[in-house]
């Protein structure tokens, strides 16, 4: 069972209306932003369930925009988000859809960035503000952005593992939770590293140095 | 002796051995369990009670409307009313309920709140607590503390039931909130931790089955009138408490019979927008309008 702190009771500090709506809405917006890399130029909202019924009225959509944009859940801009991505010439565009038997506030979150890369993620807000990214790039995952989470996109080959802990043993870093998924023998794999303590960016630069079997690494600060 | 409490019983026995309150024993409970400073810990709640303070300014005195439209400008309306005329309920009762209101409807309208513990039911207890604090003299030190007693009874709430209306109800959200509001001014205004406790359980056995059936599926309507409403009730049982009068249920059985009925809520009065107001005419036809608008 979590051990429920005092801000967890009161809290998050967050614009309106809607913890799971607005606030969590605004977190898989960030998530999505730092997995895609790079300044994000056009962006589309899938948006399934309860989010598909009620985006307008919870303003879920300026709040995936706003995370999007790199907005945390409590900045004053998030109601004008729209406004801000127009003057950056960010395109962003919103469907509903129908993504089965997924949680009802799910959204699912197509970018590309300056370079012409592409990304997509499929992400879930839960309640409270929490939420839990279940899809990056077609292969299911699971993480909640809780702690400062590694998320390390490698080539699935015998030692990578061992190579990415013995760095994060000698930074002192103490994980938390890890979880290993791949999309088939061999082929693409991802990492996913939930840490009790701040991640500093020499360790992004060291795993990135492990070799070409390590092919990106993001981080996510503890939302 | 850990000072991680899991229920009412518990957290008034550790009240007793460390001689200390419930809001005091919150807090270190969070120094144990974080590794924290106390400074830092009072801090980080500080700065939540100026995010409150600022919303109930925002809204007592700026014209809001909604996303929707549905709501705003409500709260303005019933200060009006206790600044300039003798009122039924009082004027410091209208003052608590008008910034309660004050707080939905800034929510509402996008603007910055801090969810006690949901952000459709985030009005309470600041519109409670601040105005009590005000009209007592009581300053920012004293108001802090007592958001710590009121994250006491909300931890207890959210670790054996539920403050989330899609599960619970309404009675779970604004019904968890206006407890810990009553809660927090009983220890402001010097009750002992057993009163604290009857006092949260009062508050809720008041409102026991209350469903949540917003209009559109939006925290918008009747939310914010239900905050008005916690507000009223979180202050008569903080009253009531420092009067001597208890609960005749222990607090710890109200939350779990408040837990049972919101299990047994059918889902239609589980924010689902599917039961209840929602689906009067009335509310089936704002509903149409609301989401033909664009």
């Amino acid at each position: 069972m979590k051990n429920y702190s005092a801000f967890d009771v009161i809290g998050p500090r967050m614009i309106g209306p809607s913890s799971s709506h607005t606030a969590g809405a605004a977190r898989i917006g960030k998530v999505a932003r730092k997995i895609c890399g790079g300044e994000i130029k056009n962006v589309v909202f899938m948006l399934h369930g309860s989010f598909a019924k009620t985006y307008r009225g919870h303003g879920t959509d300026k709040a995936l925009l706003a995370g999007i944009l790199g907005m945390e859940p409590d900045d004053k801009n998030l109601r004008k988000s729209m406004e801000i991505a127009r003057n950056k010439g960010l395109d962003y565009q919103f469907s509903e859809t129908d993504l089965g038997e997924a949680h009802p506030n799910t959204v699912k979150i197509k970018m590309i960035n300056e370079e012409g890369n592409q990304s997509e993620i499929i992400g879930a807000s839960i309640g409270g503000g929490n939420i839990k990214i279940t899809q990056i790039n077609g292969l299911d995952v699971e993480f909640t952005g809780e702690y400062p989470t590694l998320i390390i996109r490698q080539i699935d080959i015998p030692g990578v593992i061992a190579k990415v802990t013995k760095i994060m043993s000698a930074f002192e870093i103490n994980i938390a939770f890890m979880r290993v998924f791949r999309q088939s023998k061999g082929k693409d794999a991802f990492m996913f590293i939930e840490t009790d303590h701040l991640v500093p960016k020499d360790v992004i630069e060291e795993l990135i140095g492990i070799g070409e079997e390590i092919r990106q690494v993001y981080l996510i600060e503890a939302l | 002796m850990s000072k991680n409490f899991t229920n009412g019983l518990d957290l008034l026995e550790t009240c007793k051995i460390y001689e200390k309150n419930i809001g005091q024993i919150m807090i270190e409970r969070e120094m144990e369990n974080t590794g924290k400073t106390e400074n830092d810990i009072i801090e980080e709640m500080g700065q939540s009670l100026v995010i409150m303070k600022n919303a109930i300014k925002e809204g007592m005195n700026k014209d809001i409307k909604s996303v929707s439209g549905l709501v705003g400008g409500d709260a303005k309306l019933l200060k009006k009313r206790y600044e300039s005329e003798k009122t039924v309920s009082g004027k410091r009762m209208n003052k608590a309920v008008a910034s309660a209101m004050a707080v939905l409807e800034v929510n509402a309208s996008m603007g910055q709140i801090v969810a006690a513990p949901t952000a459709g039911s985030s009005g309470i207890l600041p519109g409670t607590l601040i105005t009590v604090g005000e009209d007592f003299g009581f300053d920012d030190d004293a108001l802090v503390k007592g958001l710590f007693t009121a994250a006491a009874i909300g931890y207890i709430i959210t670790r054996n039931a539920t403050v989330a209306g899609a599960e619970g109800g309404c009675q779970a959200e604004t019904g968890s909130a206006a407890a810990m509001a009553a809660a927090a001014i009983v220890e402001l205004l010097g009750g002992r931790p057993e009163e604290v406790l009857h006092a949260a359980a009062m508050t809720i056995k008041n409102i026991l089955g209350l469903v949540c059936d917003p209009i559109a599926g939006l925290v918008e309507a009747p939310c914010v009138k239900r905050n008005a409403i916690g507000a009223a009730n979180a202050l008569i049982c903080a009253d009531m408490a420092l009067a001597g009068i208890k609960s005749i249920i222990p607090f710890d059985e109200v939350i779990e019979a408040m837990y049972k009925v919101g299990k047994s809520l059918p889902c239609e009065l589980r924010e689902t927008a599917l039961g209840g107001l929602a689906k009067t005419p009335t509310g089936v036809k704002i509903e149409e309008e609301i989401f033909n608008k664009k």
